[in-house]
């Protein structure tokens, strides 16, 4: 076990792709670590180079203190867990088990120990002489777990270890590699471009875009202050609705009407930054309400408007309802990455959602009131995609 | 594993399965029809030859004889000296080639710059006609017209060892390339993560390339070993221009030869011919039995 420090750490392909650029991060010894980020913003390739499969085009990467920028996979100690599960097909899953640990020349008696304990910790026992390819996903992605965590080695490395299931199957699998971690305590960098799993399984995330890091932070903090529209539009679902909207004498305007500044954004707002006229406001879905379920007391931080309900969405818990707004949408670089990553066509117009009570009434086609927490609104400077709202 | 996978193929198969091999068979029937009526014919025609004395210096004395011309050919010292040479530079050829093969296989898969153009010249020797490079080798080791003859001094052709040495090189530049390409064919089988893993789980580069890449190259490692064998068997053209065969260079095809169509014995030459087939056939067979669960189609892992 041991800490990892990335220090100024870039990658630059042979063929010129600057494929990660001055990465800094540390990583404290038994942390879980999420690398996430929108497909090609490097994460397999920070993946790779503490691994040790790429070369460090400039920076440091120190290992438990040590620099092992030049150091072979093989003398780091780390093991790492495939997209593919990269098993070997012609060993069986005991002899795939204990491969590291027969490199190692450790004595038969101890591989065999360990090999048992480990299927005993993953459930594989009674799999144990089939060969990789007579075995279910969930099973292979276990083997390739247990691989890694036979030789106890420093760090685990997962590079989307569980894209290849079945959504179930996947929900399954981030609790057990959530309790081996814990059980273990290993420092562990998990890659995925799974929002959920990076909300869930990681003590902090990392948000990666173009090779760069946005934000780190734990998932509970980069959901309530992201730092730009990037991290708020990557960080949970339902995505944050993002609104044009100009602020003026404290008052912001927007195609759903116009809202006060309550005294805290306002503050934040206002604190050292230059004066913007035209923002972004970010809205997350469960700060909108149907007005007529907001408690009296909860009413006076907040605003009303009133809409025409497009779609109603019934979760069970709550209600999800769609509704779109006139005039033009929030445009910005950073937005219309996020939206080309998911696959839509903007991410800043047309739809809005509100996440409102299981009990209200609302009904599709009608209209509703709908209360904003005004304390919860973000402002977003559209050119530089900066959180105005942030504070560090 | 492959008594695990016998014992589940054996029970009744399914609409889906016997279709699907009804198919298959309709499939090859074409190719398996005209195989039998190219190959099989001359086969048992030669066959029923080598069941004869037939001499064409003495045709009227031309009679059915049994296996005579078996025991004949099988108690003939020419015959073992030839069958030995024969299997020496099999066994040497294919060994040598196997490795450098593999070598150069290693090479082509890796350059990343100008594949296209090592993968040309390496296959440039397998590209031109045996009789012209070994026409070049021979010029090449005559004293007067060649520059290694000098450099070996004097005339290795006209030495046994070196001759033969001589011979299995001709063999070795020339099919090499072919080695080389089948394994590449293996070698891209390898996926890149697998290696990466074992890289991770602490195997050295030698420690990969034995116990992952081998083990999953073993179809067409096989695949390879088994064509060139066969083709090493059968030596003829380089042995025919380079030494005809003297100072005890023979192979048996070259032996064949000299018997059918310089000797006008057809018996006699059939009956060579029929045994280096019966040769050729044993080293199939042992080569499907010994390396039988890495052979293609019997592996489990590929049926799925
Ligand atoms: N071998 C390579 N040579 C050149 N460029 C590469 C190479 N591998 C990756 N890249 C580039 O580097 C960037 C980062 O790639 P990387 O594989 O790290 O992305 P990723 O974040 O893992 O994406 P995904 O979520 O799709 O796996 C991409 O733009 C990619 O095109
Ligand atoms: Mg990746």
């Amino acid at each position: 076990m041991a800490d990892i420090v990335l220090d100024k750490v870039t990658k630059k392909y042979p063929d010129g792709a600057l494929a990660v650029q001055e990465v800094n991060l540390e990583i404290a010894d038994g942390e879980f670590i999420i690398l996430v980020g929108p497909s090609g913003c490097g994460k397999s390739t920070t993946l790779n180079m503490l691994a040790g499969l790429e070369d460090i085009t400039a920076g440091e990467l120190r290992i438990g203190g040590e620099r092992v920028n030049e150091k072979a996979p093989k003398d780091r100690d780390i093991a790492m867990v495939f997209q593919s599960y990269a098993l070997y097909p012609h060993m069986t899953v005991r002899e795939n088990m204990a491969f590291p640990l027969r490199l190692a020349k450790i004595d038969d008696k101890i591989v065999d120990a360990k090999v048992a304990e480990a299927s005993k910790i993953l459930d594989l026992g009674q799999h144990l002489d089939r060969k990789p390819s007579n075995l279910s996903g969930g099973q292979r992605q276990r083997v390739a777990m247990g691989r890694a965590i036979v030789r106890n080695p420093k760090a685990f490395l997962m590079d989307e270890p569980l894209s290849n299931l079945d959504a179930k199957l996947r929900v399954q699998m981030r609790t057990e590699v959530s309790r081996l971690q814990k059980n273990l305590g290993t420092t562990t960098v998990y890659v995925t471009h799974d929002q959920t799993e990076a909300m869930t399984l990681g003590d902090r995330v990392v948000v990666m875009r173009g090779g760069a890091v946005q934000q780190v932070g734990s998932p509970q903090y980069l959901y309530e202050n992201p730092a730009n529209l990037f991290v708020a539009g990557f960080i949970g679902s339902p995505a944050m609705n993002f609104i044009p909207a100009t602020l003026e004498n404290g008052e912001l305007s927007t195609a759903l009407g116009t809202f006060p500044l309550s005294d805290k954004v306002r503050r934040m707002a206002e604190r050292g930054r230059r004066p913007v006229r035209e923002v972004i406001m970010g809205l997350r879905p469960e700060h909108l309400e149907d007005a007529s379920m907001v408690e009296g007391a909860n009413s006076s931080r907040g605003a009303t408007f009133t809409t025409q309900v497009d779609v109603l969405e019934s979760m069970g818990s709550d209600k999800y309802a769609y509704f779109s707004i006139s005039g033009k949408r929030a445009s910005s670089a950073q937005l219309d990455e996020l939206a080309a990553d998911v696959g839509v066509s903007d991410l800043g117009a047309g739809q809005t959602v509100a996440r409102i009570s299981a009990a209200s009434r609302a009904k599709e086609g009608s209209s509703l009131d709908v209360w904003v927490d005004l304390d919860k609104i973000q402002l977003f400077d559209p050119e530089s995609g900066k959180a105005l709202t942030y504070s560090d | 594993m492959s008594t695990h996978a016998a014992v589940k193929a054996k029970p009744v198969l399914s609409e889906g399965k016997k279709a699907e091999r009804r198919l298959g068979l309709l499939l090859c029937a074409p190719a398996a029809f005209i195989m039998i009526a190219v190959t099989a014919w001359p086969i048992i025609y030669s066959f029923w030859l080598s069941l004869q004395r037939y001499d064409l210096k003495f045709p009227d004395k031309q009679e059915f004889i049994g296996l005579e011309n078996y025991t004949a050919v099988l108690s003939s010292p020419y015959w073992w000296d030839a069958f030995g040479i024969t299997a020496l530079l099999t066994v040497i050829t294919v060994v040598i080639e196997l490795v450098l093969g593999m070598a150069l296989a290693l090479v082509m898969h890796r350059t990343l710059v100008g594949r296209g153009l090592v993968r040309t010249s390496a296959l440039i020797p397998y590209g031109i006609v045996t009789v012209v490079a070994a026409f070049s080798w021979k010029y090449a080791y005559t004293p007067e017209t060649g520059y290694l003859a000098e450099l070996f001094g004097g005339a290795p052709l006209t030495d046994k060892a070196s001759a033969l040495a001589i011979i299995a090189s001709a063999e070795i530049w020339k099919t090499t390339p072919f080695m080389a390409l089948l394994l590449m064919a293996g070698l891209a089988l390898v996926p890149d993560d697998m290696l990466k893993a074992a890289a991770m789980d602490g195997a050295s580069g030698w420690q990969r390339f034995t116990k992952i890449m081998v083990p999953m190259m073993k179809p067409a490692i096989l695949v390879a070993l088994l064509f060139r064998t066969l083709d090493a068997f059968r030596i003829f053209d380089n042995i025919f221009v380079l030494t005809a065969g003297s100072q005890g260079t023979g192979s048996v095809s070259m032996l064949t030869y000299n018997n059918l169509i310089k000797g006008l014995n057809l018996g006699i030459g059939s009956t060579m011919s029929v045994l280096i087939f019966v040769a050729v056939a044993i080293i199939a067979f042992v080569f499907i039995k010994v390396f039988g669960t890495a052979a293609p189609g019997s592996d489990n892992g590929g049926k799925r």
